[in-house]
């Protein structure tokens, strides 16, 4: 396994190397991931609210509209200005420049053409992505274009932050951190009601622009360590996860900004303790894992949850239809002899037949109802209820009831309709509502079903 | 944003400077139009609406009820005219108006509960940068038991049926505490138990001498919910008190050949005479 591992070019690293990067003794490793991890907050903050403007592709568009400004700013800066390509500070202000410009276009497309939002977004983000590839190929001879890495910025290349770099990412998470304390109450509003807001007196294109120029900065100055074409997934995926988690903006912005540092600090990690393993991608795969994790257990929006309440919901219309069909039956088999129902053992056949259930259902059920401790006895072809699920039993039929009546009663429908519509309703019956029912039916014990009952057909509750 | 500056709200019918010669009506509309893509929407509109109305805006789909709204709160760009709210423009008199957009609008599956959503409300009185405090929580809460649903409060909005989200919207409307309400179909897909609520709260808010707008669907309703009705179709097909203006003529005139509504405006018209 360690030769296959030798194979791809990985190596495991040592202890003392793995303490080495957790520990952050190494300066340089010292300062990239604590950058990323920076990064990662402040993307997440910003991403939350670019998420819930349902702004994400404008993100991607911004991120690369920033191509063509690296290469014009190098050509400027070489050529025309006497500077080294290597500013850094040079690039990334043409960066700016042209991903606002990008953000511009989207807009002017959108309002004065009938090209819509995506459209618009999608056909500036490639021109200006296919601009940037044109100009980056046109300066490739001349001197200084290795040393300054222009190709670093498309995939990112977390290894050559620099400590300006360091301090730029950690100047525009405060930014971003002190915007979105302060403007949380106007972003969410903007977020929310546009409309309202705008109605209100909100500048909401002062708004809009504000949020736009946070994603900007934080676009920019993780242009280094994520590479343009990775950086909306920073962006988009702690905020996208988050939410899954809670279903209060507080919280969801609280915990995107977490998720984004943890993928930060975790990918920076994983890249420096396996350097040849790109740090942008790593970062962008932990922070997708983050999100499969979360949209799976979630605790307010995760599938399995929801898929868990439909399985419990199932069982317990299971449960209560299997009940309700053995009381009906005991009510009949002892009016039969004129005793008041008790729980006798009903023979399998008639439970079979009394609704439409195949017999490997009707088994299910009652292995089921076993389980719960509801059943007494099972012989070949008897089933008796024990002393509890005698009792639920007749709760449940009492709630179909008070159900059914007070349809007929109070909503006008007809007898011979209410079993169905109570069906849906008599699941979901709380202890208030029963209690409600109760006062209005003034009614107390199991009153007689309002309708005909077929199995039962032998002096059945008419 | 100088008008989001003062906190204090004027009273209901707010003091008159003295160069202001216009008229008190809470709302006033002269020569307005609006054009979407150089094709006009609403045409020449001339409006004076009295204080303490119920009003109904009632006309076909594509007629401009709504666009009528979101011109007098400045959301859609005016071609041409003036709109003013007692006597002034909307934007010195936002603190007066309130507004319930229509419900498909938002996105109810935003991460925020009902309280939350009626708090919004109040964010102009708060002001920039400053946080929701408990006194702003106590009357959104007020708010909502005012609509009937203060039991919901903390629920996410989009656990609410849509009955449920039409009153958070009211709730927050009314937390505003205006003179003047503009609702923009607040019956569309409602309960009949909302719809009875709504109408409560409506002749409520008159009976408080409040003005309100509404954009209204079903004509066979409207003898009852309103006292004054503006029928429309890119014009001002008619406006007035309701046993004036809504006769069968004028509703032949707003709805044109249509044949399905013409039959709904005869059902109405029945109705009006049995009651």
């Amino acid at each position: 396994m360690v030769s296959g591992l030798h194979n791809t070019g990985l190596d495991w690293p040592s202890i003392e190397a793995l303490l080495n990067v957790l520990l952050l003794e190494n300066s340089t490793t010292a300062k990239v991931v604590i950058s990323t991890t920076v990064l990662g907050l402040a993307s997440g903050l910003v991403g939350c609210f670019l998420l819930l403007r349902k702004r994400s592709l404008m993100g991607d568009a911004l991120s690369h509209a920033c191509l063509p400004g690296i290469g014009l700013a190098f050509i400027v800066m070489t050529q025309f200005m006497g500077l080294e390509g290597k500013n850094l500070s040079g690039l990334l202000l043409g960066a700016t420049i042209t991903g606002i410009i990008g953000v511009v276009l989207v807009m002017m497309i959108r309002n004065t053409s009938r090209i819509k939002d995506d459209a618009a977004m999608g056909i500036v983000l490639s021109v200006f992505f296919g601009l940037g590839t044109v100009v980056l190929t046109l300066v490739q001879q001349s001197p200084g274009y290795s040393a300054a890495g222009l190709e670093s910025f498309i995939y990112g290349k977390t290894a050559s932050i620099t400590q300006q770099d360091a301090d730029m990412i950690q100047a525009v998470a405060a930014v971003v951190f002190l915007c979105s304390v302060l403007l949380f109450k106007e972003f969410k509003l903007l977020c929310f009601d546009e409309g309202f807001s705008r109605s209100q007196g909100w500048p909401v294109n002062g708004l809009d622009v504000i949020l736009l120029a946070l994603v900007t900065l934080v676009t920019v100055v993780g242009l280094q360590a994520v590479g343009l074409i990775l950086i909306i997934a920073f962006l988009i995926t702690p905020a996208a996860a988050a939410r899954f988690w809670t279903n209060d903006l507080t919280v969801m912005v609280i915990l995107s900004a977490i998720i984004g540092s943890i993928s930060g600090w975790l990918g920076a990690t994983l890249s420096a303790l396996l350097p040849r393993l790109p740090a942008g991608a790593v970062i962008v795969l932990v922070a997708a894992m983050i999100f499969m994790f979360s949209m799976f257990f979630g605790s307010a929006r995760g599938v399995v949850r929801r898929w868990l309440s439909m399985y419990k919901l199932k069982r317990k219309i299971g449960r209560q239809h299997l009940l309700r069909a053995v009381f009906e039956i005991q009510e009949a088999l002892c009016l039969e002899q004129s005793k008041d129902p008790a729980n006798v053992a009903v023979p399998f056949k008639t439970l079979l037949n009394h609704r439409s259930w195949t017999p490997k259902r009707v088994r299910q059920l009652l292995r089921q109802a076993d389980h719960e401790d509801h059943i007494d006895l099972i012989d070949g072809d008897n089933v008796r209820l024990s002393e509890s699920g005698f009792g639920e039993a007749a709760r449940i039929t009492r709630n179909h009831r008070l159900w059914e009546i007070f349809l007929i009663t109070h909503a006008d429908i007809a007898a011979s309709h209410v079993d169905r519509d109570a069906d849906s309703v008599e699941h979901v019956l709380s202890p208030d509502m029963v209690r409600e029912l109760e006062e209005k039916l003034d009614m107390l014990g199991i009153p007689e079903s309002p309708h005909y009952i077929a199995q039962a057909a032998r002096g059945g509750p008419a | 944003m100088p008008d989001l500056a003062y906190h204090n709200k004027p009273s209901a019918t707010p003091p008159l400077r003295e160069d202001d010669h216009s008229p008190r009506a809470p709302l006033s509309i002269h020569d307005l139009t609006v054009a979407y893509h150089r094709k006009p929407v609403l045409w020449d509109i001339d409006l004076d609406i009295p204080e303490g109305k119920l009003v109904g805006i009632i006309g076909p789909n594509g007629a401009g009820k709504s666009t009528l709204i979101k011109a007098c709160l400045d959301l859609v760009p005016k071609a041409s005219g003036l709109v003013q709210v007692y006597g002034q423009p909307y934007k010195r008199q936002r603190s007066v108006v309130g507004y319930v957009p229509q419900r498909e609008s938002v996105d109810w599956d935003f991460p925020v509960s009902a309280l939350d959503v009626v708090t919004m409300g109040l964010y102009r009185d708060i002001g920039w940068f400053k946080v929701v405090r408990r006194k702003h929580k106590d009357i959104a809460r007020a708010a909502l038991d005012r609509v009937g649903i203060s039991h919901l409060a903390e629920r996410q909005i989009s656990q609410l049926s849509g009955g449920q989200q039409q009153r958070v919207f009211l709730a927050r409307a009314l937390a505003q505490d205006a003179s003047l309400y503009f609702m923009d179909e607040p019956f569309a897909a409602v309960d009949a138990a909302t719809e009875r609520a709504i109408v409560t709260l409506l002749k409520d808010l008159q009976s408080q001498g409040k003005t309100t707008l509404v954009v209204h669907h079903d004509l066979a309703t409207v003898t009852q919910y309103f006292d004054y009705v503006i029928l429309l179709n890119m014009r001002v097909v008619a406006a007035g008190p309701t046993e004036e203006v809504f006769t069968a003529e004028n509703l032949h005139r707003t709805y044109g050949g249509k044949l399905t509504l013409l039959a709904e405006a005869g059902h109405a018209l029945s109705q009006i005479k049995r009651g």
